[in-house]
């Protein structure tokens, strides 16, 4: 499925890597391949077309196809028409000449738009705004109660109107109240809509009308399939959409629907929201959407979720283990419980590049952890920090603890003895190249992608 | 940078390892998986769970509504959908009519592949000169889409013969699960069945507020606790209540949830535990949103791992969106397609029916 797509890339830059220079045909390949990895990760076929004749067009220009160009150029070239697309730049919102700033919130039903509401609201908070949430989506039983809620947790106050109909005169009396209170920032967020409901889409510019919105922006679900070019060209046709905010981004879609919705509304990705908690929206970047998109991985997310699941002291405290190859089968177990908090190891390994070419199956990983772990904990004190005095009747009852067998304990103790070799060669030398030849299965890392 | 390193080589020093075993066994058969998630016990609050009752005297007879036809429902779609067919048929068949057909298959979120499959078929098909017109294509593009399905499901949702009847609704975030039980409250209630509902969803804010809404709709008693609360408690709760009161059908609504999460979809797997201690689920629903892409296959896989999904409640359908991921669902994991929701009324929910379905597609 979607495992073999980096791998399909991978695949096809393995080849064209040893060879020379491109053909024209060979250009085309690669093209195809590109154009079904965009069309799997959701970018809406509309914007693939356009896409890749762009990237044609770059490619047909001296840069490749005259020149001794190595495939690794093709990705560059890839990567970079989808930063263009998506923006250089991590965008903020925009300064309103008077207070209040008014931020219009609009989307389809279940993208997350009260969410997305009340995370802006917390984010202008922390940032030293006075920000007020206006409750105007007056359709979904308990939306109202939803935002206060959250507004109240967020710790800001929410302008509601207790069984009001009329969306546009609650939001314009929430302006007022704003301006009268001296809010900073006035968050409107209003009810889900389907973008073919004329009545609904009319409701919504009234809104707008109401408030003058500095900022409409439109919430997108990163899970959204073609449909998301659909959606972006209604909203944009019927309210001034000046920015993009993405949500759920903490799955494990690709999120082609934000390449789709930004290449259509020629608007900027402003947010993406990557969790539950209200703390958890954080600005856009292009770069690694454009990396996620490809299928190339996503170190720099890797990194992130690393960073909550291990502590910063015990890290530190591990580095030095790392170098010293002093790392014991006690802290490993240690770092396969923070591990286990970033969620299934075959996902985290999507996240690397490069590791979705591994010749496993994902189940397998993920099997294998509780396997792992039942030998260690089968393991004493002193032969976790020592694993060299592990003999063969402790290796046997080691075996008969965690209910494996006495090969794969050893395979497990072998194992961590080379490993434990291979990351000191790593962090020791600090030098990234040095490092990649270690990893076991001649899994390499994609050209521009190292750590 | 140096201290944002360090977790990474942690973390390639577990995947190097675990890696390097799990290739190392890779030739010999592996043993058959073995997860169990820890079986933690039901906490149960100290504040009683809180039951709304319905008004006694509601006594709704089964009203027949004149329901607009599927095909006017999926109108927008259709629309969309239809012209797109017509464009690429309109002026005879070449070489562009294939890849046009192909970009209305890859456009209704079937998959690449998929699409490309039966697009080759098709075209194979015309090349043995099988057929030549625009009208012949498009049957038999319906005709294979139809055969996509598989006939032999069952496709009508679950009943206990003895009551209750146990339904539970699981997706990811803003699919429409609460909507849907609403829909489904809404028509049980209208065949003269008693409902009752499990505010299993403790997590978002006011979401048992959103789903007391609904029961009130219908008359359906609703069983809440605390937000925060265990969803697993509030789950055996619901049972025992509508064990106790004789209450045809239970559904349990639970918290959208990424399937990314593992400890979430966990606690999927212990709500149904859960219940299973007292009775029996009879149908763990998936709730899919029609807008859905190829990442839903991901979603449904992992649910279906967690939970054991039964069927699937194709959601939002009245946009321009085709929901063919769904197809992508049954033909791939073997998970029918039961119920679809085409509006935001409180009728708006269907069987599926795959011909029609299709049909109102093409048409």
């Amino acid at each position: 499925m979607f495992d073999s797509l980096s791998g399909r890339l991978d695949d096809i830059f393995t080849r064209l890597r040893s060879r020379g220079r491109l053909s024209e045909k060979q250009v085309e390949e690669v093209l195809r391949e590109i154009r079904l990895a965009l069309l799997e990760a959701d970018v809406s076929l509309k914007v693939v077309k356009a896409f890749v004749a762009d990237v044609r067009e770059r490619a047909a220009g001296a840069e490749i196809h005259k020149s001794l160009t190595p495939a690794q150029q093709v990705i560059k070239l890839v990567h970079a028409a989808l930063i263009d697309v998506l923006g250089r730049e991590t965008v903020g919102l925009e300064p309103s000449p008077r207070p209040p700033r008014v931020l219009l919130i609009a989307g389809l039903q279940g993208s997350g738009k009260t969410t997305a509401a009340a995370k802006l609201a917390r984010h202008l908070k922390a940032s030293g705004r006075r920000p007020l949430l206006a409750a105007c989506d007056l359709r979904r039983p308990a939306a109202i109660r939803q935002l206060q809620l959250l507004g109240e947790q967020a710790g800001v106050p929410v302008h509601a109107e207790a069984g009001g109909t009329d969306a546009p005169a609650v939001a314009s009396e929430a302006l007022g109240y704003a301006r009268a209170e001296g809010f900073t920032d006035l968050i409107v967020d209003t009810s889900g809509r389907m973008h073919v409901d004329t009545e609904l889409m009319a409701e919504l510019s009234a809104v707008a009308r109401s408030v003058s919105p500095t900022e409409t922006l439109l919430v997108c679900d990163a899970m959204t399939g073609q449909d998301a070019v659909n959606v972006a060209e209604s909203f944009v046709a019927e309210v001034d959409v000046t920015g993009i905010v993405l949500t759920k981004l903490d799955g494990d879609a690709r999120g082609g629907a934000a390449l789709s919705m930004a290449f259509v509304s020629g608007r900027p990705i402003k947010f993406a929201s990557v969790g539950e908690k209200l703390g958890d929206l954080e600005p856009f970047h292009p770069d690694r959407m454009a990396s996620r998109i490809l299928g190339m991985g996503d170190v720099l997310t890797l990194i992130e979720k690393a960073e909550q699941a291990f502590d910063q002291d015990q890290a530190a405290e591990m580095e030095a283990k790392l170098r010293k190859a002093e790392f014991t089968f006690e802290d490993f177990l240690g770092q396969l419980q923070a591990l286990k908090n970033m969620g299934p190891m075959s996902q985290v390994l999507q996240m690397m590049p490069g590791m979705s070419k591994l010749p496993v199956g994902d189940a397998q990983i993920d099997e294998q952890l509780p396997k792992i772990e039942a030998i260690i904990r089968s393991m004493t004190l002193e032969e976790r920090m020592d694993p060299s005095v592990m003999n063969g009747s402790r290796r046997s009852r080691i075996a008969r603890g965690s209910g494996t067998k006495v090969q794969d304990v050893n395979k497990l103790v072998k194992q961590f003895g080379e490993v434990r070799k291979m990351v000191k060669a790593m962090s020791g030398g600090g030098r990234k190249g040095k490092g990649r030849a270690g990893l076991p299965g001649g899994m390499k890392l994609p050209p521009g992608m190292g750590v | 940078m140096s201290d944002l390193v360090i977790p990474l080589i942690a973390v390639l020093f577990v995947v190097a390892l675990v890696a390097g075993l799990v290739m190392g066994t890779r030739r010999r058969p592996s043993a058959p998986p073995r997860r169990r998630a820890r079986e933690a016990p039901v906490t149960r609050l100290q504040t009683p769970p809180v039951v709304t009752e319905p008004p006694r005297e509601q006594a709704t007879a089964p009203v027949e509504l004149a329901r607009p036809s599927l095909r006017d429902r999926l109108g927008k779609s259709r629309r969309f959908f239809g012209d797109r067919l017509a464009e690429a048929l309109g002026g005879g068949v070449d070489e562009d009519t294939w890849d046009d057909i192909e970009a209305v298959l890859i456009q209704a979120d079937i998959g690449v592949e998929t699409a490309t499959r039966i697009t080759e078929d098709l075209r194979a098909e015309a090349r043995r000169g099988r057929m030549g017109d625009a009208a012949e294509i498009r049957a038999l593009l319906a005709d294979r889409l139809v055969s996509l399905f598989d006939e032999t499901h069952d496709r009508a949702l679950a009943f206990s013969p003895e009551p209750p009847t146990v339904w539970l609704i699981v997706g990811v975030n803003g699919t429409g699960k609460t909507t849907t039980i609403g829909k489904l409250t809404a028509d049980l209630a209208q065949r003269g069945r008693t409902v009752a509902l499990a505010a299993g969803d403790t997590f978002r804010a006011a979401a048992d507020e959103q789903l007391g809404i609904w029961a009130e709709r219908s008359g359906a008693t609703l069983i809440k606790h605390q937000p925060g609360a265990d969803p697993g408690a509030v789950a055996f709760d619901a049972y025992a209540h509508a064990k106790a009161r004789g209450i045809d059908v239970l559904l349990v609504d639970t918290a959208g949830r990424l399937h990314t999460k593992t400890p979430l979809m966990e606690e999927l797997g212990k709500i149904r535990r859960v219940i299973e201690r007292q009775g029996r689920v009879h149908e763990a629903l998936l709730v899919i949103d029609a807008t859905a892409g190829q990442n839903g296959l991901i979603q449904a896989k992992e649910f279906a791992d967690s939970v054991g999904v039964t069927g699937v409640a194709l959601t939002k359908l009245d946009g321009t969106a085709k929901g063919g991921i769904a197809l992508a669902i049954e033909t791939t994991l073997g998970i029918p397609i039961k119920v679809i929701g085409v509006g935001e009324g409180i009728d708006d929910l269907e069987p599926f029916e795959p011909k029609t379905f299709v049909d109102a597609l093409l048409s």
